[in-house]
């Protein structure tokens, strides 16, 4: 069967199971969307901004676990997408992303809107082509897929020359793949297995620390399962939220930067922490050197490479988290850690962390929790970057598997928005909450616009304190309260740039209109964006300073000046 | 070995040969922050795959966070860190050095002790390839210096386990 380039994407497409695309034309892809609508299966969400497309389409990945796809033309098409692609190789979300590239006889002549996009995405992307002839798009397509959702995921980017996606060749798709150097391993070592349930069991006081790789294997009953036979308490990262439900006896919550002081101490305690699916990230374990000093350390990660890396890893165990703990959970057995468990209830007594503010003014830990309470912590929630996503992490209790979806390791700001629209497609059925700041809601709120043209029905919560929140908190702890940069003197009305995408717009000023205003956007059938305006003054506690360890941990605003007085060489690095 | 103080290992990878997998390769050193002293790289006897030898620098872990990271590129087949006791690494040099009737019997002789060859010679200059490990051409280079090297060119390492098995357990033909 000939068919052209552009058909061929289209058929493979299909064969992947791909029905929906996000994306938005240009000059070199154009041979692409004039052969679309013969695919009225492919269903094309056309994004206002390309950013908007990869986001979404990493949001659609998330919530769903199918694989996201981007659409974009060459040039600045392509370069735009980069902060979204950026985000989901940081995050292991899989995405292929299609860009059209110049024609092949133009390729390295400056052409207009030509761009080098396997060269600037090399280093952000899981692997990416260059597809220099029709023939090859078939089996193109079929690695892309495989390489993005297999393994740690990723994203791919295939680039198509203009006059590839318009020559002919015969289309078969292949059924096999063949790439001698992508072999993930999925089954752990049995004798490693074997290693790690002798540790458990001999543990007096040991952790779960779960990562992103619990919900990207979708390994919540074995997670669970593993808590429960040995009594371990579950302590999550933030890209680990959701990963265990926070309302279980055995949930202690997020460690870290932000997190709360007792899952942070209770690791310090621990003398056994079980990695799944983490990559000790500089967040969590503050500094490397002082983290979990009395543990040893079981890590399990389908990514090679993320073991060692940060931390001595005593028992390494590559694979599939949710393979690896269906053999170690037949080998672990049933214990429990009463004392272990009473300590950590001890240091959540004395160390609450999660205490709302006793400020008057409307605040956005007061408005996250009542969020949590007014939905049972059964939304699916989408956050920006920046202090609300820290409360949010915090507050909201994520009582349901894969409800959280945040920017973690790129920390991109702008992410609440697009994101939220692609877990919303994904799940049109469930309750979608964008926790935004007035920051990022700014960098990418344009896709309103695609929320009103697909009637997409998220509910945007921005946290408006006219301030990027967290850079100002750093000025005020770090930088003597230069508050410079940081307040947004002309942002918006909200509520009628709401009203001119054609959507409900609400304001709330006070904590009595709350709850009003959070039932009144759940009921309403369609988007909403509600401008909560909150107190500026508020910042996240509990806060372990960068490149501190646990014991340097701030729980509240007047134990600051203690700390950095104790520490008077604390500077902020990163 | 030792360069610079830093310990120098050598990891020999078998790679796809295909468009812009040195870039690949390069560009993930470099983002890394991984130190490459040398890099060499050719066809290997598998038609579709190149074989490239590195040498990296830093302490083992470094060297293990490298092959982790190589094994992560898709067109990377096999990484193998070769010890130096038992494997055998060369390189190859053409050093252009300064020659007079007074001293190029001189230069011959030197020529002659380190087994190189004479590949060109003009009135006032000529070309020497030297083949060793890396301490040979360091030592002969030296010894030129008097002289007056006009130009070094070195191809950088590269290297072989010993004994009758390929490095990579594959034998010739073999389908990877």
């Amino acid at each position: 069967m000939k068919l052209t380039g552009a058909q061929m994407v289209c058929e493979s497409l299909i064969r992947e199971g791909v029905d929906l695309v996000f994306g938005l034309p240009g000059g070199a892809i154009l041979p692409l969307y004039q052969t679309m609508p013969e695919y009225p299966q492919i269903r094309h969400i056309l994004v206002r901004h390309e950013q908007g497309a990869a986001m979404a389409a990493d949001g659609y990945y998330r919530a769903s676990g199918r694989v996201g796809v981007a659409i974009a033309t060459s040039g600045p098409g392509a370069t735009n997408l980069i902060t979204g692609i950026a985000c989901a190789n940081m995050d292991s979300s899989a995405m292929v992303c299609i860009t059209g590239q110049v024609a092949r006889a133009a390729i390295g002549k400056d052409a207009f809107q030509e761009g080098d996009t396997t060269g600037v995405t090399l280093p952000v992307t899981k692997h990416n082509y260059l597809v220099m002839k029709a023939l090859d798009i078939p089996r193109v397509v079929k690695e892309a897929f495989h390489i993005a959702g297999t393994g740690r995921p990723g994203p791919v980017l295939i680039d198509i020359p203009k006059d590839v996606l318009i020559e002919q060749a015969d289309f078969e798709y292949p059924d096999e793949i063949d790439l001698p150097g992508y072999k993930p391993t999925l089954e752990g070592h049995p004798a490693q297995i074997k290693k790690a349930s002798k540790l458990i069991n001999n543990a007096k006081r040991p952790v779960i620390l779960a990562g992103h790789g619990v919900i990207i294997s979708r390994a919540f009953d074995e997670l669970k399962e593993l808590a429960e036979r040995a009594e371990i308490p579950v302590i999550t990262t933030l890209l680990g939220l959701s990963s265990f439900p926070e309302t279980h006896v055995l949930s202690v919550g997020m460690p870290g930067m932000h997190g709360v002081a007792y899952a942070s101490l209770a690791i310090d305690e621990s003398d056994l922490v079980i990695s799944l699916g983490a990559r000790f990230d500089d967040r969590v374990t503050g500094r490397i050197s002082s983290f979990a000093p009395k543990a040893k350390i079981i890590h399990i990660d389908i990514d090679p490479a993320v073991i060692g890396q940060n931390v001595k890893t005593l028992v390494p165990i590559v694979g599939d988290v949710r393979r690896v703990l269906r053999a170690l959970n037949k080998q672990v057995e049933l214990a429990s850690h009463t004392e272990w468990l009473d300590q950590i209830e001890r240091l959540r007594r004395e160390h609450p962390s999660l205490r709302l503010p006793d400020n008057p003014k409307l605040t956005q830990q007061f408005i996250l929790k009542q969020l949590s309470d007014i939905t049972k912590g059964n939304a699916i929630i989408v956050t920006g970057v920046g202090q609300h996503q820290m409360w949010a992490a915090q507050l909201y209790t994520f009582s349901k598997a894969n409800t959280m979806i945040t920017s973690g390791g790129s920390g991109a700001m702008g992410f609440e928005v697009p994101a939220a629209m692609g877990a919303q497609l994904a799940r049109p059925n469930e309750v979608v909450w964008s926790i935004a700041g007035d920051g990022g809601f700014q960098m990418t709120m344009s896709e309103l616009a695609t929320i009103v043209e697909n009637k997409i029905p998220v509910k945007f919560a921005i946290m408006n304190n006219n301030f990027l929140g967290m850079v100002r908190q750093w000025q005020h702890m770090f930088y003597n309260d230069t508050f410079y940069a940081t307040e947004y003197t002309g942002n918006p009305d909200f509520v009628e740039l709401a009203k001119a995408f054609g959507i409900k717009g609400l304001r709330v000023t006070d904590k009595d209109q709350v709850a009003d205003a959070i039932n009144s956007a759940n009921d309403h059938d369609g988007p909403v964006v509600v401008d909560f305006v909150v107190d500026a003054e508020e910042n996240v506690y509990p806060m372990i300073p960068p490149g501190e360890s646990i014991n340097e941990l701030v729980e509240a605003p007047d134990q600051l000046e203690a700390v950095l007085k104790a520490n008077p060489d604390m500077m902020p690095p990163s | 070995m030792v360069i610079g103080g830093n310990t120098s290992h050598t990891l020999v990878a078998l790679v796809q040969d295909k468009p812009g997998v040195l870039n690949r390769v390069a560009s993930m050193f470099r983002r890394r922050g991984y130190n490459i002293a040398s890099l060499a790289v050719g066809h290997s006897e598998i038609p579709s795959l190149s074989r490239m030898t590195f040498v990296v620098e830093g302490d083992d872990s470094i060297v293990e966070q490298a092959t982790k990271q190589l094994y992560k590129l898709i067109d990377v087949v096999r990484v193998n860190k070769l010890s130096s006791t038992d494997s055998v690494s060369r390189e190859m040099a053409l050093i252009k050095v300064k020659s007079t009737v007074q001293t190029r019997s001189e230069i011959m002789q030197m020529v002659e002790i380190f087994k190189a060859n004479i590949v060109d010679v003009s009135p006032d200059s000529m070309i020497v390839e030297v083949t060793g490990d890396q301490e040979k051409i360091d030592s002969f280079q030296n010894l030129l210096e008097p002289f007056g090297v006009k130009e070094v060119m070195r191809t950088g390492r590269v290297a072989m386990n010993k004994g009758p098995s390929s490095s990579y357990g594959l034998d010739k033909g073999s389908k990877v």
